[in-house]
């Protein structure tokens, strides 16, 4: 085998360090190879992006809150919606769950000692600044205002330098993704623990091999799409362009082949979260853990063949309006088994009520009323009328803000103190999940009704009858801007000051649990064995604690 | 404590969940007035969908609700939970029933969205569209504008709601552009506003000056994109007198928002007068200057 097995049963190689004791804080900085380095790298930076994205997203609610384009430039408004949502996708929620957590996780749970291409993973990782920094500085040239979607005609006549590093920017991440799906597959397919059978790996890593197939299915052809988009801004080609003998709606195609599936690439890794986070603090195995790896792996497939629902008042023909009907309504029966086997988790446990459990069961709800939402709008005759209006903005951010980020609350709260070695402070995460429950309900609830009374998306200025829920959602964005401040503050201060977190502080049985906190530069001395599920609690009442695995 | 019979207790939640639903679809607080012979399709589409939605968040976000409240920890309780795995037949149910139910929405949806006349739509023949390149279509624009007997020649819908072979009470040939609906009528009336007779056939041929719009009116609950390069159509009828807005729902640019119009549904009478008044009132300098402000 190319890469070094290292002997289960041995210690660790007097060879391989030749590195420090433990990281000092300004590796955190350099083109660092380890495993959990890059993990964090991925979340700072994601974070950070995340912050950025949520002000442009104040700002346009502050400009929404009266019904004419009164506060900034229309022009700054299509800059900063078509960035808002480039960011939160593409600088927060894919580095953020798939980068992040994937990177710091998957190694530690499988009983890897790195990832399988350890320099492959930091490239990944240093492609993603930049692209944050192209999107940040196409705002000097006006900022991309195409939209996220950067459709044709309207993408290649306006902002071209601004719309050209949009599609660097895009095309930089999407290689990273690349690269990591690639990195992912490989470790989990060689590098799992000898002891750690395909049944006994943990859901997270499921939900991972997922994410990564379908990354390297879809990516390359928005990496194509954009290619061409990029060509047809810059180099007089016509492929987009009709009178050129182009065509837009190809475009389209290209453009939502991958991003359906993106919005997939957001939510398993989520789901992975979920069935980590609820089974640890619910005290109870995870129900139905095959059924929940085969509705990972239909999903990743399904997924694959939904994309035109996002074109069905396009141009599209009848009878694939109602293929893609049919397709889009298929995934809710495997996202509702998801759902199902979380709820039937919570089954005669003995839940604590830690604010990661707290976000996870926040999730459960919010992802219920936006999968409900996503059914009515899958199928045809309905998104005739609510396309392109508010109901998709509601439902899109029931799923990626109360389903994603929701889901990335969760999991920092949850493994925060392997991260860091402290504990986060519990008050200030309750107070945090109560904020932003409230926020987020009160911002995008009101948003469905809009869209169906006739209020289209990406508008800075509306027709006055929509004011006052306009005002309401406005006001819930300010209670979502408001509820970052208690997260901040507890994980700066937690970081520095906050109370010592032991090797396994919740109890939990997957492997990453068996070293310290934080781990150790090569995570063990000596490799675990594994020697029960993943999700046994309740079975073996009589151990003292649930770490049999061996200790470093 | 001493338990009602499960039966009980499944039967009463469903009968209290079903009575909740049904409840909740009556109340319309999602659409505006109902002002086309689609609308009642969808919204009774749609409110099924609700009703189902409604039900199915009870009995989850319900249960869960239940399950966090019954299953919390007790202070002191350091233990761990039931060790329960898995539930074969439990798992099958709630596979099979969500299959079943979207199953049944999505041969349903076929079957409104043909009432609708989606399948109606004729064109779609793509080896006459490969011909039909945007030059084409540049030349005969302007003539478009003016042309008296225009319901025939150049436009080739291909994609849209409704149409069939039989020709429409009325038809409207509407350009979008950045940022206006312009509505040429084959009586050589140019029009900003749309306006149309009640309880008439209308078809309107939709095409894109500059970047793709949308053309949607909510009370119609209609909408179809107008891409550059493609022809694209609507039918409908109109059943309720009155003006509704027009609205584009695909981002156009920094006035999109801003890209709004009207449209008045006239009695059979009143439409005439309309079209008798703006016959003579216009003149050919006026078609021109529209047909150069498209480009």
């Amino acid at each position: 085998m190319a890469q070094a097995q290292i002997p289960v049963s041995g210690e660790l190689p007097l060879a391989v360090e030749h590195h420090p004791k433990a990281w000092k804080w300004y590796d955190y900085f350099t083109f660092n190879v380890d495993h959990k380095v890059i993990g964090i790298q991925y979340l700072v930076f994601s974070f950070v992006m995340y912050l950025l994205a949520g002000l442009m997203a104040v700002v346009m609610r502050t400009e929404l809150y009266t019904p004419d384009a009164d506060v900034i430039d229309p022009n700054l408004y299509n800059a900063l919606l078509t960035n808002h949502g480039t960011i939160m996708i593409f600088g927060w929620v894919v580095p953020a769950a798939i980068g992040g957590f994937g990177n710091f996780l998957v190694p530690l749970m499988i009983g890897a000692r790195d990832m399988a291409f350890p320099r492959l993973n930091a490239l990944a990782f240093w492609l993603v600044p930049p692209a944050g920094l192209l999107l940040l500085g196409s705002f000097l040239f006006g900022g991309a205002q195409a939209g996220w979607t950067a459709y044709p005609p309207l993408s290649v006549i306006t902002a071209k330098t601004a719309q050209s590093m949009w599609c660097l920017s895009i095309i930089l991440a999407g290689t990273s993704s690349i690269l990591g799906s690639v990195n992912f597959i490989v470790t989990m397919l060689k590098m799992r623990v000898p002891s750690m059978s395909w049944d006994k790996m943990p859901l997270f890593c499921w939900a991972m091999m997922a994410t990564s197939i379908l990354a390297l299915l879809s990516t390359p052809v928005l990496a194509i799409g954009l290619i061409l988009l990029l060509f047809d801004i810059n180099f007089g080609t016509g492929f987009f362009k009709p009178d050129a003998g182009g065509d837009v709606i190809i475009y389209q195609h290209l453009f939502w082949f991958y991003s359906h599936p993106a919005v997939y690439l957001m939510i398993l890794p989520i789901f992975g979260i979920m069935s980590e986070v609820i089974p640890v603090h619910a005290r109870k195995p995870i129900f139905g853990y095959k059924a929940i790896v085969g509705s990972s792996m239909v999903i990743c497939m399904v997924g694959l063949f939904v994309w035109v629902h996002h074109m069905f008042t396009s141009g599209t023909p009848p009878w694939m309006r109602m293929f893609f009907t049919v397709s889009t309504l298929i995934v809710a029966v495997p996202t509702g088994v998801k759902i199902f086997s979380w709820t039937a988790t919570l089954w005669g446990g003995k839940i604590r009520y830690t604010s990661a459990m707290l976000f996870a069961m926040g999730l459960l709800i919010m992802f219920v009323i936006g999968g409900l939402g996503g059914v009515t709008l899958g199928t045809a005759p309905v998104d005739i009328h609510v396309h392109d209006t508010y109901y998709v903005v509601a439902h899109f951010h029931y799923v990626l803000f109360g389903g994603s980020v929701f889901g990335l609350y969760a999991g920092i709260y949850h493994w925060f103190p392997k991260m860091t070695g402290r504990m986060l402070n519990e008050r200030l995460g309750k107070v945090h999940f109560v904020l932003t429950l409230i926020g987020a309900n009160l911002t995008f609830l009101p948003m469905h009704f809009l869209g169906t009374q006739g209020m289209p998306r990406r508008v800075a200025m509306y027709d006055p009858q929509f004011t006052q829920l306009n005002q309401i959602c406005t006001i819930g964005a300010f209670v979502l801007a408001f509820s970052v401040i208690p997260f901040l503050v507890n994980v700066i201060w937690s970081w520095g000051w906050g109370e010592k977190a032991s090797g396994n502080p919740w109890r939990a049985l997957t492997l990453e649990w068996t070293t310290d906190s934080p781990p150790m530069i090569e995570n063990w001395h000596r490799l675990p064995v594994v020697t029960h599920g993943p999700y046994d609690y309740g079975r073996h009442e009589d151990r003292e604690s649930a770490v049999t695995a061996s200790h470093g | 404590m001493k338990q009602l019979p499960t039966p009980i207790w499944t039967l009463t939640v469903g009968v209290v969940v079903t009575l909740i639903a049904v409840w909740a679809g009556n109340y319309n607080i999602f659409f505006p007035e109902q002002a086309s012979a689609q609308a009642p399709l969808v919204d009774s589409f749609f409110m099924l969908m609700f009703r189902i939605a409604v039900a199915l968040f009870l009995l989850v976000a319900g249960t869960i609700v239940f399950f966090a409240i019954q299953f919390r920890r007790r202070p002191g309780d350091e233990g761990d939970g039931i060790p329960l795995e898995g539930d074969f037949s439990l798992e099958a149910y709630w596979t099979f029933i969500p299959a079943v139910i979207v199953i049944i929405l999505g041969i349903y949806s076929v079957q409104v969205y043909k009432e609708m006349g989606g399948f109606a739509i004729s064109g779609g023949n793509h080896l006459l569209m490969s011909h039909h390149n945007h030059q084409e279509m540049k030349k005969e624009m302007p003539t478009q504008f003016v042309s008296n007997d225009m319901a025939e020649p150049a436009f080739r819908g291909e994609y849209g709601i409704g149409g069939g072979t039989e020709p429409a009470d009325v038809t409207v040939n509407v350009t979008g552009m950045q940022y206006a609906w312009i509505f040429n009528y084959p009586e050589g009336i140019v029009s900003g506003e749309l306006h149309i007779p009640v309880h008439k056939t209308v078809q309107l041929n939709i095409k894109a000056a500059d970047v793709i719009h949308s053309f949607w009116v909510p009370q119609f609950r209609l909408k179809q994109d107008a891409i550059p390069g493609h022809d694209t159509q609507l039918r409908f009828v109109a059943t309720k007198v009155g003006d509704y807005p027009i609205v584009c729902a695909e981002l156009c640019g920094a006035y999109h928002g801003a890209m709004r119009t009207r449209v008045y549904v006239h009695t059979q009478e009143e439409y005439e007068q309309w079209l008798a008044a703006n016959q003579v009132a216009q003149n050919s300098d006026w078609s021109q200057a529209v047909a150069v402000h498209a480009e």
